[in-house]
């Protein structure tokens, strides 16, 4: 470990690495830094991403999938199911073990410096517009001195509340949200389910993703507010004791997700956050693996090119909320206006709709098909709703 | 003062991201509280999936 780098990125999830990746592919001195021993573990996510999502910037590889998904399934509460073909591209759900620690090695081939059990624990501005980033590396208290901050650290970025961001979430847009990774149980291993409702997740949903071989990731989130009457771990085992009476619980893994708009500013002099840090999570489905990537992809970028016209201001880093908006926090702002309406629905009007598109011949149950005939409240929006279901 | 049952807890950070005064530290396995800066506004308790988080209210 060096005692000064040109950037210094904060976490080693998808976003960190993309981040480390670009910006010393821009030719930047980097240093990546994760708290944990392991890159890539453990594991806080449902791991699905669409095939578009993923091929934007690498062509995936084979170990990085464990399940290739053809079609999507959504539970109404009243049991009735919608299956839904995928036609024009597929999904899969990942092993973000293997994905995450390949990405940190795609970044060192570029030249960063990774080095785990790296846990910041404070920034301090230098009078000549450096920082020093202060971190306990295996037990021992270290010094970098470096110009630009990107702060990969997750959905608590301390980064980001040290560099004086408002991070916190409003306990509104929050979901608690828990998962297994589940053995022996019997599933299509090419389909993701997706149950609604109060009954399974209030505020939120419920995923079997599967991940071949009996296996899969069966998770939810629920809304915050409901979580204290009965946590989510609850209505977890509920579900798995009624559905899945057989299955073994090999791993379990909690977390939040902020279903909220994307920060409007996540910058400020010296400073970058990304991913998860940044709130860029798509509000509906929650995921966040492709905004993470990109945003590392774009903030690494605009850090480079900082480094080389030796401006790190607010005003040089805007470039990169510019390049995330084009791309993604637009359609995240729209997709949460989408979220503020559907969660208005009853469980009796999702019911309902369910009952209705299932009447549809089978070759007609097309995403955008199904759902213009099918509602009569809000028809556009819930096409919207459906499509970032099917797709991510 | 909220009590921690750290044995139940998977270091997830959902409580250190609602907590208003930012008094939760969260390391790799390992959760500490800072009951100086805590306000007891219960936010941690609410978000914690797995039950991790209580307060002395509740026990009384």
């Amino acid at each position: 470990m060096k005692k000064n780098y040109d950037i210094v990125v904060v976490g080693g999830g998808p976003g960190g690495s993309m981040a480390a990746l670009h910006a010393s592919k821009g030719g930047a001195s980097v240093c990546l830094l994760e708290k944990t021993r392991d890159i890539g573990y453990p594991v806080r996510c449902g791991e699905a991403m669409g095939e578009h999502a993923i091929k934007q910037f690498f062509p995936p590889k084979s170990t990085w999938i464990a399940a290739d998904i053809k079609r999507s399934r959504i539970v109404a509460p009243n049991g009735v199911a919608i299956d839904i073909p995928f036609k024009k591209e597929q999904a899969y759900v990942l092993n973000r073990r293997v994905f995450d620690y390949d990405l940190s090695l795609m970044a060192s081939k570029e030249g960063a410096s990774v080095f785990t059990k790296s846990y910041v624990k404070s920034i301090q501005k230098n009078h000549d517009s450096s920082y020093d980033v202060h971190l306990d590396f295996l037990g021992e208290h270290k010094v970098i001195t470096t110009k630009i901050i990107i702060g990969a650290d997750g959905i608590e970025s301390r980064v980001g509340r040290w560099a004086g961001i408002k991070t916190q979430v409003n306990m509104r847009d929050m979901e608690s949200c828990i998962q297994y990774s589940v053995g022996n149980i019997e599933i299509d291993a090419n389909r993701i389910d997706m149950y609604v409702g109060d009954n399974w997740a209030p505020g939120g949903y419920l995923w079997v993703f599967p991940k071949g071989d009996g296996t899969a990731n069966i998770g939810l989130g629920i809304g915050a507010k409901y979580n204290k009457k009965k946590s989510a771990k609850k209505y977890l085992d509920e579900f798995i004791d009624k559905k899945y009476p057989n299955a073994t619980i090999h791993t379990t893994m909690c977390g939040g997700v902020p279903c909220s708009k994307p920060m409007s500013k996540p910058i400020s002099n010296n400073i970058m956050l990304v991913g998860d840090a940044a709130h860029f999570i798509n509000p509906i489905t929650g995921g966040g693996i492709a905004a993470a990537m990109k945003s590392g992809m774009f903030a690494g970028q605009v850090a480079s090119e900082s480094i080389i016209a030796k401006d790190y201001s607010e005003l040089f880093l805007n470039k990169y909320i510019n390049l995330c908006k084009k791309d993604f926090t637009n359609r995240h702002e729209k997709i949460y206006k989408v979220k503020e309406t559907i969660q208005k629905l009853t469980d009796e009007e999702m019911s309902q709709m369910a009952i209705k598109i299932n009447k549809l011949p089978t070759h007609k149950i097309t995403l955008s098909r199904v759902f213009t005939t099918a509602i009569m409240k809000k028809p556009s929006l819930i096409i919207d709703v459906m499509k970032m279901f099917a797709g991510f | 003062m909220i009590n921690i049952k750290e044995y139940r807890c998977d270091f997830c950070t959902a409580c250190v991201t609602v907590c208003p005064p930012d008094c939760i530290e969260v390391r790799e396995a390992s959760i500490e509280i800072d009951n100086e800066i805590c306000i007891d506004c219960d936010l941690c308790i609410y978000v914690c999936p797995i039950e991790v988080l209580s307060s002395d209210e509740k026990k009384l």
